[in-house]
């Protein structure tokens, strides 16, 4: 098992979490952050004093998934949260080592 | 054009005429007066609140809107009290008398010498609100710092030391309106006034926590932009029921308004695309608070085109002082108030002696006033000596009034509460609890 974390700009989240139906994941848990990398945030000027904001408000999905589905979840963010620009995110892969659904005490796969 | 004007003045002949044989109130001046003496009110509360509070950071938004409500509340009752006694009442030199001190004396029919057709409790009412906004304009330079009960007993103490000598010099026979200063809508009385006591406040109370080096951006620009839009229209008002009636002068001087503040806003936002690549918000309505301020003193003296021209200036040294002087020369004039209203105001007091025309300002009585355009040099020279006594008297008075203030409470929060944010700090309240 995997866990996929993507950082992605927060207006696609309507197109990943469709994206990510079509290949049948039914469930994510998402966070609203903050954060930089290549894109280095960006200037702001008011009455000539210039500020830089480094930390541009973001969203992490995070989705719990076995591991030959994670091509194709990867894949399905990738299409999905692309515009091609600088400070599109990044998708991060994990090792998962266990899972335990609360209401059935069920665990692992079967849990996901 | 020159047939319309002269027609223009001959309506304005009229108005005073009737006005002087004997003093009666009438129905049409009085109901613009009340609409006029609302506008202005509403250029305090919500507009400048509004304006003053979306420039500063979220943590400081209800103290800024604080200022602005506590200076409505304090002066208008000083006002009632003494103040207005003080300015208008009585022709000394440099103060007025007591004669109306809690209104006594102002009953249902009289009337002021300096409105005669307007019931005087209501010309009373319509100049408490000018004292209101120029106080709470004061507040917008140390914003973010300033303690409020400071802010409170500084009001007092300045209403008296700086306001109220300064209109009634202006404004209620002193010797600036002897000398034939012109100040049609408060350009030295308000804006000059209110702009360096701001810088003087500033310097001696020293830059914000983090000036120059932290992000202190604002909070919502869309609240500034909603502020200005109303104190826009109040402007109408506040130049506009300068006129004291419902006639011409007030509506030229209105058209001169809107003209000087949509070229000022084209200006500095002009000015930002050129030099940054992008024309910001924020700079559209500086632009027109500045175009705004400046036509002030010279709106019921000048021609509309007259207006364009004023806002045209008024928006690229105010973009200047409030971009490249303020950090130059390093000081924390928190919202711009010297740089958007005082150099505004200075500039405006100014041009009204380079704009004054004489078709505008004659009257049966009254040749007019020229200024240099007409190829008078005479008002352009009482306008500077105006200036210069009203900036003189503002930074000494201004100094005098923060150190009472500093007998009875220090100026400034501390560091701990500034870096909190006063909303916190001194009203223990925030917005947006999470």
């Amino acid at each position: 098992m995997k866990i996929i974390t993507a950082i992605i700009k927060p207006f696609k989240l309507d197109e990943v979490r469709d994206a990510l139906l079509a290949v049948d994941v039914h469930g994510m848990t998402t966070t609203e952050v903050k954060g930089y990398g290549r894109q280095k945030g960006h200037a702001e000027i008011y009455r000539g004093a210039e500020y830089i904001v480094s930390f541009l408000p973001k969203l992490q999905i995070e989705i719990a998934t076995t591991d030959d589905r994670v091509e194709g979840v990867v894949a399905a963010i990738r299409k999905a949260a692309c515009t091609g620009h600088i400070g599109d995110g990044k998708i991060f892969i994990t090792p998962l080592e266990s899972a335990i659904r609360i209401r059935t005490g069920e665990k692992d796969e079967e849990a996901l | 054009m020159k047939k319309l004007f002269s027609a223009l003045a001959g309506a304005l002949i009229a108005t005073p005429a009737l006005a002087q044989d004997a003093p009666k109130i009438d129905g049409a001046d009085t109901s613009f007066m009340i609409v006029a003496t609302a506008l202005v009110l509403m250029m305090t509360l919500p507009g400048l609140a509004l304006f003053y509070s979306g420039m500063v950071r979220k943590k400081n938004v209800l103290a800024t809107m604080a200022q602005s409500l506590i200076a409505t509340a304090v002066v208008s009752l000083l006002w009632i009290a003494i103040a207005y006694s003080l300015v208008f009442s009585g022709d000394g030199p440099v103060i007025g008398d007591t004669a109306r001190v809690l209104l006594s004396g102002v009953g249902i029919d009289t009337v002021s010498p300096l409105a005669k057709r307007i019931p005087e409790i209501l010309f009373m009412a319509y100049q408490m609100t000018f004292a209101v906004i120029t106080c709470a304009l004061v507040g917008g330079s140390v914003a973010e710092r300033m303690k409020f009960s400071a802010f409170i007993v500084f009001s007092v103490v300045w209403l008296f030391i700086v306001y109220v000598p300064s209109a009634h010099w202006v404004w209620g026979g002193g010797f600036l309106q002897k000398m034939g200063l012109l100040d049609f809508a408060g350009g030295t009385v308000v804006h000059i006034n209110a702009g360096v006591a701001g810088l003087v406040c500033a310097l001696v109370m020293g830059n914000r926590v983090g000036f120059g080096r932290e992000n202190l951006s604002p909070f919502d620009v869309s609240l500034a932009v909603v502020g200005t839009g109303l104190l826009w229209v109040g402007w109408f008002g506040f130049n506009g029921g300068s006129a004291l009636g419902a006639n011409s002068r007030a509506v030229f001087a209105i058209v001169a308004t809107h003209l000087a503040a949509c070229s000022g806003a084209l200006v500095w936002s002009g000015l930002e695309w050129l030099e940054r690549g992008k024309p910001s918000v924020l700079g559209v309505i500086s632009g027109a608070v500045a175009g705004l301020g400046t036509i002030t003193p010279a709106s019921g003296y000048v021609l509309p085109w007259h207006g364009v021209v004023i806002g045209l200036i008024a928006g690229g040294v105010c973009y200047w002082f409030c971009t490249v002087a303020k950090h130059k020369f390093n000081y924390d004039d928190t919202l711009d108030v010297f740089g958007v209203h005082g150099v505004g105001g200075i500039m405006g007091t100014l041009m009204a002696g380079v704009f004054a025309t004489r078709a505008i300002t004659a009257s049966d009585s009254d040749p007019g006033v020229a200024g240099l355009l007409e190829g008078d040099a005479h008002q352009f020279v009482v306008q500077a000596i105006g200036v210069g006594v009203t900036i003189g008297w503002c930074v000494i008075g201004t100094l005098i009034s923060l150190k009472i203030v500093s007998l009875f409470t220090s100026l400034r929060v501390t560091g701990d509460d500034e870096r909190e944010g006063l909303d916190i700090a001194l009203h223990g309240e925030a917005l947006h609890h999470q």
